[in-house]
């Protein structure tokens, strides 16, 4: 029966996994992602690959949403800056994928960076309409731009290659997507044990105190906006070679609101919470289609009725979390491991 | 010159259905430091709610018109009393995602009833073009403005006279003082979300007249928001005002400039309008202390 944690040197209270039940499942983690791809199909795959991109994308948000205090409905937009950006130089001036990608993250940070000035002046409700502005106006220069994006035409990017293998495949990619979900889930967690990401929360808890206490909020919000949409522009460029066709339709409002959903059904202000929150929104419509497909059988006319029964579930999550767990699928996963801790006195 | 009547004349109208669906959501905000996300939602649940009644029930219109405004009533409560009263207290970005959810839920509702497929709508407003100074225009366009113009006084009117419009603006203003003053917060807010639904379903009706009904329509959810911002969230003038400048901005883009500009112009105008006056035109400045 243990009543706390409490550690005895400096060292142990700074490290990044404190107990040995945090070690043990780390490393379980791990060994899963290592082995799944040898057992899973395409199917499964693809799922897999989708999730990762998603938990990218959602940690981004995450960066600048949960930790700064930002609220952001512009993530479609930088994602389309991302995927873009990385489509362009490797379709137009042949630049091998593994460059155009890390260029495509910066330059979507310096336009994250832009469109972060007017959170300057503004905050909450206005902030977040401002950010769909914009997200509408990426959208209307990637979708008017002829000359360089090819308007509303479909991006058709080359198949990246390594060593003469192609790497767009499901197997292939699998390791590039989770490799790059491991580097933004460790230097974001590291972020926040930084001066960076301290001054981050100082933000988000209150923005006048933290400029009393010294932190420049010019600075610090930009900077918040360009963290995070590197990530952001990281989880676009994967998508572009991924799929290696790059249509606007896929970042559109609805995406920024996709991923909002998931960082706040996931958790705000966590690594873990992104994690949650990304694989249940991407698995929810998926589990519902087979479903559906399941209940076809008993039920002919479903098949119809399957995409607005995706829409309506996805609305009634929200909802739902929101009015019984605010805090999220972390905090569902917090208590049933403090029961089991705390068992048999947990109450 | 000609060209130039008919734009402004387009515009007008255009303005006038976008502050119609503005007023309802400066109504939420004013009673409850809400913003509703799923105010195009209203307008398309307005506008198939009429269309029921008129195209599939075959009620005389002024009939389908009341039986709407009752229905709409009903969700606005139902939908306060269910969804966003238990966001009473909850930070912004909760208020902000749960009205997501509640747009998103709204719209696959109406899809499963009605389908994805646009509907022929009978006008039960007359669409009979009228000429004005050589430019020509749709009568039911027309009524658009008129409509406007009626409930900006009906608003105006309820804000200053009314009991429950006073109750409003003090629960608005500070909801524990009201609370110690006798109010009840809750009844506020089922009023305030009935109202809104009603002037949306308004709306809606008038967008179903003269664009015919389709999913696009929850599509002005999204354009409210320049005006909003640009009238202040909290101004009603400023949603009538904001609601005509937008529409006559878009308008001469759209004619002028074309290239489909007039779809991100109000945007563009809305981040500049936040960068030099945060609160808007008619917007009430907050101070804020730590």
């Amino acid at each position: 029966m243990e009543s706390g944690i409490f550690h005895t040197t400096y060292q142990a209270d700074m490290a990044l996994r404190r107990t040995h039940a945090q070690k043990i499942r780390v490393v379980l983690l791990l060994v899963a992602v290592v082995i799944f791809p040898f057992f899973a199909d395409r199917y499964f795959l693809n799922l897999a690959n989708q999730v990762g991109i998603a938990i990218v994308g959602a940690i981004g948000l995450n960066i600048l949403v949960g930790y700064t205090g930002q609220i952001s409905l512009g993530q479609g937009g930088f994602m389309a800056v991302g995927a873009y950006t990385t489509g362009l130089l490797t379709k137009h001036f042949g630049i091998p994928w593994y460059l155009s990608i890390p260029i495509s993250c910066f330059f979507t940070a310096l336009v994250g960076a832009i469109f972060g000035i007017p959170s300057l002046r503004l905050k909450g409700l206005y902030l977040a309409i401002a950010t769909i502005a914009s997200q509408e106006i990426i959208l209307w220069v990637v979708t008017h731009w002829n000359v360089v994006t090819g308007g509303v035409d479909a991006l058709v990017v080359p198949n990246p290659t390594l060593f003469g293998t192609l790497m767009n495949t499901d197997f292939n990619f699998y390791w590039i997507i989770w490799a790059c979900v491991g580097l933004t889930a460790l230097l974001t967690v590291n972020l926040f044990r930084t001066h960076w990401g301290r001054a981050f929360i100082a933000i988000r808890d209150q923005d006048i105190a933290a400029s009393v206490m010294g932190i420049n909020l010019f600075r610090y919000k930009l900077l918040a906006f360009a963290v995070s949409s590197f990530f952001v522009g990281l989880a676009g460029a994967l998508i572009a070679h991924y799929r290696t066709i790059v249509t606007w339709e896929r970042f559109t409002i609805d995406v920024s609101v996709l991923y909002l959903a998931m960082i706040i059904i996931g958790g705000l202000g966590s690594v873990s919470g992104s994690f949650f929150g990304a694989t249940f929104m991407t698995l929810l419509p998926a589990v519902l289609t087979n479903l559906g497909r399941a209940l076809k059988e008993y039920i002919p006319a479903i098949d119809t009725f399957i995409p607005y029964i995706q829409q309506a579930s996805f609305g009634l999550v929200i909802i739902l979390f929101l009015i019984f767990e605010p805090e999220g699928l972390r905090k569902i996963w917090n208590n049933i491991k403090d029961y089991f801790r705390l068992w048999p006195f947990s109450y | 010159m000609e060209l130039f009547i008919q734009y402004t004349l387009t515009g007008l109208t255009n303005g006038a259905i976008l502050a119609l669906a503005a007023l309802g959501f400066v109504l939420i905000y004013k009673a409850s430091d809400v913003i509703n996300f799923a105010q195009g939602e209203f307008l398309l649940v307005g506008a198939y709610i009429i269309y029921a009644m008129i195209a599939q029930f075959g009620l005389w219109w002024p009939l389908g018109m009341t039986f709407t405004v009752i229905i709409a009533i009903g969700v606005g409560v139902t939908v306060e009393r269910l969804v966003l009263r238990p966001m009473i207290g909850e930070p912004i970005i909760s208020v902000i995602m749960v009205t997501i959810g509640l747009s998103s839920v709204l719209q696959s509702i109406v899809k499963m009833t009605w389908g994805s497929q646009p509907k022929e709508f009978p006008p039960f407003i007359p669409t009979d073009p009228v000429k004005i100074l050589g430019a020509t225009i749709g009568a039911d366009r027309l009524w658009a403005i008129g409509i406007a113009i009626v409930m900006l006084g009906a608003f105006s009117f309820f804000f200053r006279k009314s009991r429950e419009g006073i109750a409003m603006r003090a629960v608005a203003d500070d909801q524990q003082a009201a609370l110690s003053m006798g109010i009840s917060v809750k009844r506020i807010f089922a009023w305030a979300w009935s109202i809104a639904a009603v002037t949306a379903a308004i709306a809606g009706a008038l967008v179903a007249n003269i664009v015919g009904v389709s999913g696009t329509i929850s599509s002005f959810g999204l354009h409210v928001f320049p005006v909003v911002i640009l009238g202040g969230l909290d101004s009603i003038p400023g949603a009538i005002i904001g609601g005509i400048i937008i529409g006559l901005l878009e308008t001469y883009t759209g004619g002028y400039i074309g290239q489909g500009l007039n779809q991100v112009v109000s945007f563009i105008v809305l981040i500049i309008i936040l960068m030099v006056r945060p609160y808007g035109l008619f917007g009430q400045q907050i101070i804020e202390r730590v």
